[in-house]
């Protein structure tokens, strides 16, 4: 019991270390998946084809292997990562701005990884959205674009609420693998820190075991139950 | 007269039948030792069960045909021999760092050599013979970079290094760098530490000099090894706590077998290539 006392600043930082890189990685995934989504359901064979080939590649290789090539396949070409130096986001989250560049890269696999899921989460909204909605949008004579971002996405958004919220609780618990790319300030670098530290204090595996998993609990249980009162809410809007 | 003859016939008879019984195995070096000790009762027995580390290259790895094998397993093997025990009668058993103690005061094992670190902390639980070997942490860079001369060159904050995490090693670089978050940086593994040197992510890696030769004397055109040690591990064997007979002759096996040249054979069997060898040896007795 004492060790959630004594310990609690690691505890601490690896809760925050996995919210922020999950919040990076949530904010990215949800931008980088729409606009492959976009890309997929746009008119020209070609553009289509370039959204294909990221959903294929992304979503078919092991997050393992992803991170594998980021941590160690960028800086052999050269990359540091440095654009997510983002200043002001910095100061906010400060692995994101230190020299060694870990943090950075295991939140880049787990982004374009996650995009892959939410595209196609995504795409299965656009997909329920009736046929006739963007068919009278283009009677009307919008754009292709004026047609998604006034009468296809809002709707889809709607539709693909359930799926997407699976894909942000798969993408927290995923964060986890961070640790072995150089990533230690997350909720299983706690396990790690506590458990196989060679020397000093040894604490009860089981009692840090069941503060790691409290500490997914607290993040993923509650985004859960908001996924669901926004379900709820938006029961009454959407007419099927 | 007669009488006596034939006593003395009875008497040879039945010493050469015990000796039969014990087996043809058995041999003559129970009796060299004080009945009660340690070594009488292995002796005797003519097997023993030793504690080794079965995933430590160089000192203790299980390979295919499911021996382990490496400089602790050699040194083990002089202690065995001594008592008369060949390698066949020698029971291995797994002793990973967090099981040693326990392993000793179980009775699960009759001593451990695996890379053992001997400490205050461990004295309180279990006896130390030896050190039979000392290492230290040390520092690998690479090649061109003249930058880092020591543990004091990450003082500065700019400097990055890599270690493994939940490691001694991994504690001990924190107080000599000024920023962890931005300076150290730990992967579970030290074959990711070594990419991340080569391809210059990081400046640095951290951890007992005998694994980082391992990795010099694969990468001679990449990385340098620093060569100044800045701990102590001297790696004792763990036997009972107080069986301080035991422990004294371990010792006198370890001083007789290196100046008689057992302990240089063990060694040129395992690591000669990576690490000198000492020019002296010297146990700690108490």
């Amino acid at each position: 019991m004492e060790v959630y006392f004594d310990q609690f600043g690691v505890f601490w930082e690896g809760f925050l270390g996995t919210v922020q890189m999950c919040v990076l990685a949530a904010v990215g995934a949800l931008a980088i998946g729409t606009l492959v989504a976009v890309l997929r359901v746009a008119p020209l064979p070609p553009v289509r084809g370039v959204g294909t080939a990221y959903v294929t590649v992304f979503r078919n290789i092991p997050l393992t292997v992803v991170m594998f090539v980021c941590a160690f396949v960028l800086p052999l070409l050269g990359s540091n990562a440095d654009f997510l130096k983002i200043p002001g986001l910095t100061t906010l989250i400060r692995p994101l701005g230190t020299e060694l560049p870990f943090f950075r890269f295991a939140t880049i696999a787990l982004t374009v990884y996650t995009a892959a899921f939410v595209c196609e989460a995504l795409r299965s909204g656009i997909n329920a959205v009736p046929v006739g909605q963007a068919e009278a949008a283009r009677s009307l004579g919008m754009t292709f674009g004026q047609n998604l971002r006034h009468i296809v996405l809002p709707q889809a958004w709607k539709f693909a609420i359930v799926p997407l919220g699976s894909v942000i609780i798969a993408m927290i618990k995923n964060s986890a693998l961070a640790l072995s790319f150089g990533v230690l300030a997350s909720m299983t670098g706690v396990f790690d820190r506590l458990i196989s530290q060679a020397e000093g204090a040894s604490y009860d595996s089981m009692a840090v075991l069941v503060g790691v998993v409290v500490g997914y609990l607290v993040l993923t249980i509650p985004l859960g139950l908001v996924l669901d009162a926004v379900e709820r809410s938006q029961k009454k809007t959407v007419r099927r | 007269m007669r009488l006596s003859r034939i006593a003395a016939v009875a008497l040879t008879a039945a010493l050469a039948f015990t000796a039969a019984a014990c087996g043809g195995d058995d041999n003559d070096a129970a009796g060299k030792f004080a009945a009660g000790t340690t070594m009488e009762r292995l002796a005797k027995a003519g097997k023993m069960k030793i504690g080794t580390k079965f995933d430590q290259p160089l000192f203790g790895l299980k390979g295919l045909d499911g021996k382990p094998a490496g400089f602790d397993v050699e040194v083990a093997k002089i202690i065995a021999h001594e008592l008369g025990i060949k390698d066949d009668n020698i029971e291995w058993v797994e002793s990973p760092s967090k099981d040693r103690e326990a392993l000793i005061m179980d009775s699960k094992v009759d001593m451990v050599v695996a890379t053992y670190t001997i400490n205050d902390t461990r004295k309180e639980k279990v006896s130390f013979a030896g050190p039979y070997f000392v290492a230290g942490q040390d520092i690998l860079v690479r090649k061109d970079d003249m930058s880092i001369s020591g543990p004091e060159s990450f003082g500065d904050g700019t400097k990055k290094v890599c270690s493994v995490t939940g490691s001694t090693p991994a504690k001990n670089i924190e107080t000599y760098v000024k920023d962890k978050t931005a300076q150290l940086v730990l992967f579970d593994v030290y074959s990711k530490c070594l990419d991340a040197l080569k391809n210059k992510t990081v400046d640095a890696i951290t951890t007992d000099n005998v694994i980082l030769s391992g990795y010099q004397s694969q990468n001679p055109n990449d990385v340098r090894l620093i060569g100044q040690a800045f701990t102590r591990e001297p790696y004792g064997i763990g036997v009972k706590k107080d069986d301080k007979v035991f422990r004294d002759f371990i010792n006198d096996t370890l001083e007789k077998a290196f100046s008689d040249g057992r302990y240089k054979a063990a060694w040129d069997a395992s690591i000669k290539d990576l690490i000198k060898m000492p020019s002296s040896l010297s146990v700690v007795r108490y």
